[in-house]
């Protein structure tokens, strides 16, 4: 009986994702100019509803403080509220007693943030010298090919743990380690793309003509590996926000009382053995966010593909 | 025949040199740890005098290299060194903790193997229908949501006070558990670890195959009038077992750094909890020996899986 009405949930809950991807994408055809509008139509409901939920996603993170009931760090009630139990604690209250609500409120902004300043980071490494290594080719790019095979010879986590032991946990230090591991990945694709446009006509009438290489990488060839480099980046920002959420649940990444929502399910984990949903909350919202950002990826790439044929 | 295992010598080859540059990028970690090793070792109260002698007596005043190599000759015979936080051998913490996790990692993989090609035999079968559409959606969820969700839902249903399943498989390291006790209470981490490298699997499957539907050959099974089923398990499946293997290695890799967070919801003693625990203590030896054998167990499993994937296309094997 409660396997059933767990399944009426999930598709209420389905059909509701439904319905709310088909209203936004009615609305964003109707308000946005010609040319984006005719691009939208073609959105599947799975991209729209995944383009409703990253915008919210971002108002949340902006607008934190504007909607929070209370403050991000201070103890307003009594530990291990259930939700529902006291009005004024709409999801309850941590550990601590801090208000889940507020925390998770602000936890949009430090955690997709963060992963966002370490996505673009990667990114920025990442391409840059998978370009280089594409154009200037020889010894360079095979040093730094090399190397990067080596570097993803290692898992990717344990990888990120063994460089958190030597440089010690803060912020900072887990920005900086996991760009440079995810940029090996970025390295390996941005190369590969560029591989294929260095060879072009154009490319050579280019350096003919006596451009530098810093106009070359952003002229001639950076606009045409645009379109696979930025589906990259929605996937890129994916991993590298479940990376940072697996290190602040293991407790090694985002450091108290900042609010995170990977340590945030690690602080009330306990709960759950109780029949408390309340750790369930923070992990539901990454997994939200990696879904969504993973349905638009998905439109995106097929959309590039079908071009293509 | 020679060729094969010619080709089996030079990727061992290249793994031992991964493995090397391995070794070496974590002895150099050692070098840049802030601070002076003797130091942190004895902490703050340390006189001067003592850092000195446990300088000489660990060798710290000798040239990097030669540092480097004695450490090298010392795993290699299996000494890892002790670790800073209780000066027990770190060989020995490893060594019951490397053989809890592979059970863990194989428990899982005996479940999850069979499953998604199952799964991706049907959803290759059944394509475009409604079950296909409904595996693949979740597939794509899977992959999307962190493993602490996931093992945090399995909790929520399974375990808890009428559960039928313990939300912890802390009971391991206290007793000795037999095999039926052993598979019940690993079964919400093994579950766990199966849900999250399925998805992966079933649809490689799926897409392997598929590609195989439109080439001549099978249209000419279907000609014939085979039964839908034994066109994809008879004439696809072979052809397709190059891609699949080479995924189903992949995954068997990820499930052995996957533990890591996994083992840590369910207090699982497993290597994962180790690294994490000697993370935050910054106890190198620990982290170092630890990251060497799973680095070593990831390079392996890739490597089995380039060798077989060439030995399942006879077009390799009997290359003229």
């Amino acid at each position: 009986m409660g396997f059933l009405t767990g399944l009426l949930w999930l598709a209420a809950a389905i059909i509701a994702a439904m319905a709310a991807g088909w209203l936004f994408r009615t609305a964003a055809v109707a308000v946005t100019p010609r040319g984006v509008s005719k691009e939208l139509k073609t959105a599947p409901l799975t991209a729209s509803f995944g383009m409703l939920m990253i915008i919210i996603y971002i108002l949340v993170a902006f607008l934190a403080p504007v909607i929070a009931p209370f403050s991000e760090t201070e103890v307003v009630g009594p530990e291990f509220m259930f939700p529902g139990d006291d009005p004024a604690f709409v999801l309850g209250t941590d550990n601590l007693g801090r208000d889940m609500l507020s925390r998770m409120i602000y936890a949009a902004r430090n955690t997709v943030g963060i992963a966002f300043v370490t996505t673009a980071l990667a990114f920025i490494i990442g391409s840059v010298l998978g370009l280089l290594a594409a154009i200037v080719g020889g010894w360079l790019d095979q040093l730094l090919s090399r190397t990067v095979d080596v570097l993803m010879a290692i898992p990717a986590l344990i990888f990120a743990l063994l460089l958190l032991t030597i440089v010690g946990t803060s912020i900072i230090n887990m920005i900086l380690v996991i760009a440079v591991i995810d940029s090996t990945r970025v390295f390996r694709l941005a190369r590969a793309v560029a591989m294929n446009i260095v060879v072009m006509d154009y490319v050579e009438a280019a350096k003919l003509r006596g451009e530098g290489l810093w106009r070359l990488i952003t002229r001639e060839i950076l606009p045409n590996a645009m379109a696979p480099l930025v589906a990259e980046f929605g996937l890129r920002f994916c991993f590298v926000f479940l990376t940072i959420s697996a290190l602040s649940f293991l407790g090694l990444g985002i450091q108290p009382p900042t609010a995170d929502w990977g340590a945030m399910v690690k602080d009330t984990a306990t709960m759950i053995t109780f029949g408390n949903v309340t750790p369930l909350l923070p992990a539901a919202a990454i997994a939200l966010l990696t879904v969504s950002v993973n349905f638009v990826v998905d439109w995106q790439l097929h959309r590039a593909s079908g071009l293509k044929e | 025949m020679s060729h094969i295992l010619t080709m089996i010598a030079q990727r061992l080859a290249l793994g031992l040199v991964t493995l090397f540059v391995v070794s070496l990028i974590i002895f150099l970690g050692t070098e840049l740890l802030p601070g002076d090793f003797a130091q942190e070792i004895l902490g703050q109260s340390a006189t001067p005098e003592t850092v000195a002698a446990l300088r000489e007596q660990l060798g710290l005043n000798d040239p990097m290299h030669i540092r480097y190599l004695g450490w090298l000759t010392d795993i290699v015979q299996g000494d890892f060194g002790e670790s800073l936080a209780n000066g027990q051998s770190v060989a020995g913490l490893i060594g019951g903790r490397l053989v809890r996790t592979l059970q863990l990692a194989s428990y899982a993989a005996a479940i999850a193997v069979p499953l998604s090609l199952v799964l991706g035999i049907l959803a290759a079968l059944f394509r475009n229908s409604f079950f296909d559409r409904f595996a693949n959606a979740s597939a794509l969820s899977s992959i999307s949501f962190p493993e602490f969700f996931v093992a945090y839902i399995l909790i929520f249903l399974l375990a808890g006070a009428n559960g039928a399943f313990p939300s912890t498989a802390i009971n391991i390291s206290r007793g000795d558990p037999n095999f039926t006790e052993y598979l019940h209470v690993a079964f919400l981490p093994a579950l766990t670890l199966t849900l999250v490298v399925t998805a992966h699997m079933m649809r490689m499957t799926r897409a392997a195959i598929i590609n195989l539907l439109s080439s001549p050959y099978i249209e000419m099974a279907r000609l014939k009038g085979m039964s839908p089923m034994r066109i994809i398990v008879k004439h696809a499946l072979p052809n397709a077992l190059a891609p699949i293997i080479n995924v189903v290695a992949l995954n068997l890799a990820y499930l052995i750094t996957g533990v890591v967070v996994v083992e840590v919801v369910f207090v699982y003693p497993g290597l994962g909890q180790l690294m994490v625990d000697s993370v935050a203590a910054r106890d190198m030896p620990v982290v170092q020996g630890v990251a060497l054998i799973f680095a070593g167990a990831y390079v392996l499993l890739n490597l089995t899986a380039d060798v077989l994937a060439t030995l399942s296309n006879p077009r390799l094997v009997h290359r003229r």
